[in-house]
């Protein structure tokens, strides 16, 4: 049985929970290919104009998905908590898959994190190891497997962060975005590596000790509920000292960041920032000369 | 103190009527909603934020201006809950100095939440004072909805122009001025029996439009460019589900997931699930149209329109779909509707009905 995994949106937060889940399970996993001009494009034809890139970015990955397995992964993560919650385009991905593509025949795999419904992970990865005719036991020794991959994956990538912020060259440079929007290959990598090419060192935001993260973000932005938002404001505190400057990087026109970024940017007063905003149309033309000035008054003002 | 609010639609009055009551304050309602109140709110807000933000950061603007020095923020199901802490933020940055009371996370629906919230504000604060004017509030709202509901379908019709504005403002004023609920029930039934005894002349062939959407700008008429007048001097039956009472008061996410199982399995946020099913339920009433009304970028309203567009399929019913934000222009959504009216009437008359 081959699951498709669309590579955007939540993929790149559970990415060695999903892969590994679903190997042990005995399936096949079949990832769409990185972000390109071609998903873009389909993923923008079959949304609403005024959706934000990454949901146009994730609705063409859905598309180069069908037909090509036997179910695709959608699932819906609504909140963690009472003072956890989600963007409201992930609680409603599943159901504008379904009905955006309700022609072609596809069938979904979905999983439901709510916590008003007491839907949590454990639960719901259960119920999907149902769905696919597994047996108990063997659903929740891949889930086992999965979390200690996911623990060890997390732990790898804050260790090589860590490493990163005592030995990396100066200037370093902390970008604020996404899971999704960092780490898709349009949107988020070229900036990475364009900094790296700059001479400077990009700190990732998104990978951070998350439960810290969200106690230091309630000190700083109390009423902040969205809990992607709280992990990467509580990320700028944390990291806040060992860098010399912050990138807000957002596809537009995302909806938490409108207001979180511009809370950021009036609260945040003792770092250098400057906000990157990635659309449709124009991806990251002129951004290469903003960096390049950015890296150059960081370089100026450390003197 | 001198507390102020942001507005929407007419619920200042049952806003004013229960803060004047537990803050033994005075109250400072920030001026109708005009273009200075957009443009000020705008100036100050960040670029691609939903409307909503800017207008109620113009309120804010124009209460301190009058000398508020207490603004509250009431919150709400998606961005909306966390407007409070920018505001304020923004507000600071601009040198004005005044409490900020930020009810978002207060539970409306449970009494204890409730107090515990203005007990911190007003010390003196009894709990009969409380008690009193709850339940009188909450009454004031869902008469203000059933008014208003009749006075929306019918208003294009009225054989004396003007009737059912005279009345309702009359109502509004009376409404504000009882003591407790008993007064405002005898109010009602006074004003109720009036209104529904306004003359009409209905033509014989009804135009039925449905207006469904994004909370604020559905309920604040500057932030939709007045839509239901207009739709009235078109000589359409405007209906809305969407108000105060169907959305704060009874929001039961269970029983509407189960109306509209067919399109929708989860709550896709905020009032999303709500627009769906109100299209629906429009549609199967037969309805001649639908206006679907947000702001721009408000996600769970664009998510409801990948939605709307199956439901349009499906049921063969047509909808205008209207994005608003401060830079939209009013010849834009005129021209719109009008193409829309014409569109309908041609359905309409086809149908022969």
């Amino acid at each position: 049985m081959t699951i498709g995994i669309p590579k955007a949106f939540l993929y790149y937060r559970y990415r060695w929970l999903w892969e590994t889940f679903f190997e042990e399970l005995g399936c096949t996993v079949l990832l769409s290919p990185d972000t390109n001009r071609q998903i873009i494009k389909t993923g923008a034809t079959h949304s609403i104009d005024e959706s934000c890139l990454s949901s146009k970015i994730y609705l063409g990955h859905v598309e180069w998905l069908i037909d090509k397995c036997d179910y695709i992964l959608v699932p819906r993560v609504a909140t963690y908590s009472r003072e956890q919650i989600v963007c409201s385009k992930l609680w409603s991905a599943y159901d504008v898959v379904q009905n955006t593509f309700r022609s072609r025949d596809i069938s979904i795999l979905d999983y439901n994190i709510d916590y008003k419904q007491n839907k949590n992970e454990f639960l719901a990865f259960l119920r999907m190891g149902r769905r696919l005719k597994k047996r108990r036991f063997s659903i929740l020794r891949a889930y086992f497997m999965a979390k200690q991959a996911e623990k060890m994956m997390n732990e790898r990538r804050l260790e090589e962060q860590n490493k990163l912020l005592t030995l990396g060259k100066a200037p370093k440079i902390l970008i604020v975005s996404h899971s999704y929007n960092i780490n898709d290959p349009y949107i988020g990598r070229p900036i990475v590596e364009r900094l790296s090419l700059l001479g400077a060192t990009p700190i990732i935001a998104e990978i951070v000790e998350r439960n810290t993260a969200v106690q230091r973000a309630r000190e700083i932005s109390p009423t902040l509920q969205w809990n992607y938002n709280q992990e990467l404001l509580g990320a700028i505190s944390l990291y806040k000292e060992q860098v010399d400057g912050i990138i807000l990087l957002t596809a537009f026109p995302c909806g938490p960041d409108s207001l979180v970024n511009e809370v950021i940017i009036r609260k945040i007063k003792d770092k250098p920032i400057i906000s990157l905003l990635v659309d449709e149309q124009e991806g990251l033309a002129g951004m290469e000369t903003r960096l390049e000035s950015f890296i150059d008054m960081i370089g100026g003002s450390s003197i | 103190m001198k507390i102020s609010f942001p507005r929407m639609g007419n619920y200042d009055v049952p806003f004013r009527y229960f803060f004047s009551r537990v803050f033994d304050a005075e109250i400072i309602t920030p001026p109708t909603i005009t273009k200075k109140t957009m443009e000020l709110g705008g100036m100050h807000s960040p670029d691609f934020v939903c409307a909503p933000f800017k207008f109620n950061l113009g309120n804010y603007l124009e209460a301190l201006e009058q000398g508020a020095d207490t603004l509250i923020q009431f919150g709400g199901l998606c961005r909306l809950g966390y407007y409070g802490e920018l505001h304020e933020q923004i507000l600071r940055d601009l040198g004005y100095e005044f409490d900020f009371i930020n009810l978002a996370g207060m539970r409306m629906r449970n009494p204890k939440s409730v107090w515990d919230k203005f007990k911190t504000y007003n010390e003196n604060l009894s709990l009969e004072t409380l008690a009193n004017a709850l339940p009188t509030t909450y009454a004031m709202v869902k008469q203000m909805d059933e008014l208003e509901k009749h006075i929306r379908k019918n208003i294009g019709f009225e054989t004396k122009r003007g009737e059912f504005d005279r009345l309702y403002k009359a109502y509004l004023s009376a409404a504000e001025n009882v003591n407790n609920k008993k007064e405002l029930k005898r109010v009602y039934h006074q004003y109720h029996k009036e209104i529904k005894n306004v003359k009409l002349t209905l033509p014989k062939n009804l135009l039925k439009v449905g207006i469904i959407g994004e909370f604020y700008t559905v309920m604040e008429p500057f932030a939709n460019h007045f839509l239901e007048k207009e739709l009235a001097k078109m000589q359409i039956y405007v209906t809305r589900n969407l108000n105060a009472s169907t959305t704060v008061f009874h929001h039961d996410i269970p029983k509407l997931l189960k109306r509209v199982q067919h399109y929708v399995k989860y709550d896709i946020g905020a009032t999303g699930v709500d627009t769906i099913n109100s299209a629906l339920s429009f549609a199967r009433r037969n309805y001649d149209g639908l206006i679907h009304v947000k702001s721009f970028g408000c996600m769970p309203e664009i998510d409801a329109m990948t939605i709307l567009q199956n439901i349009s399929h499906d049921c063969k019913i047509p909808i205008l779909y209207l994005t608003f934000d401060t830079q939209t222009s009013e010849t834009g959504i005129k021209t719109r509707l009008e193409a829309f009216h014409d569109m309908i009437l041609m359905r309409n008359n086809l149908d022969g009905r």
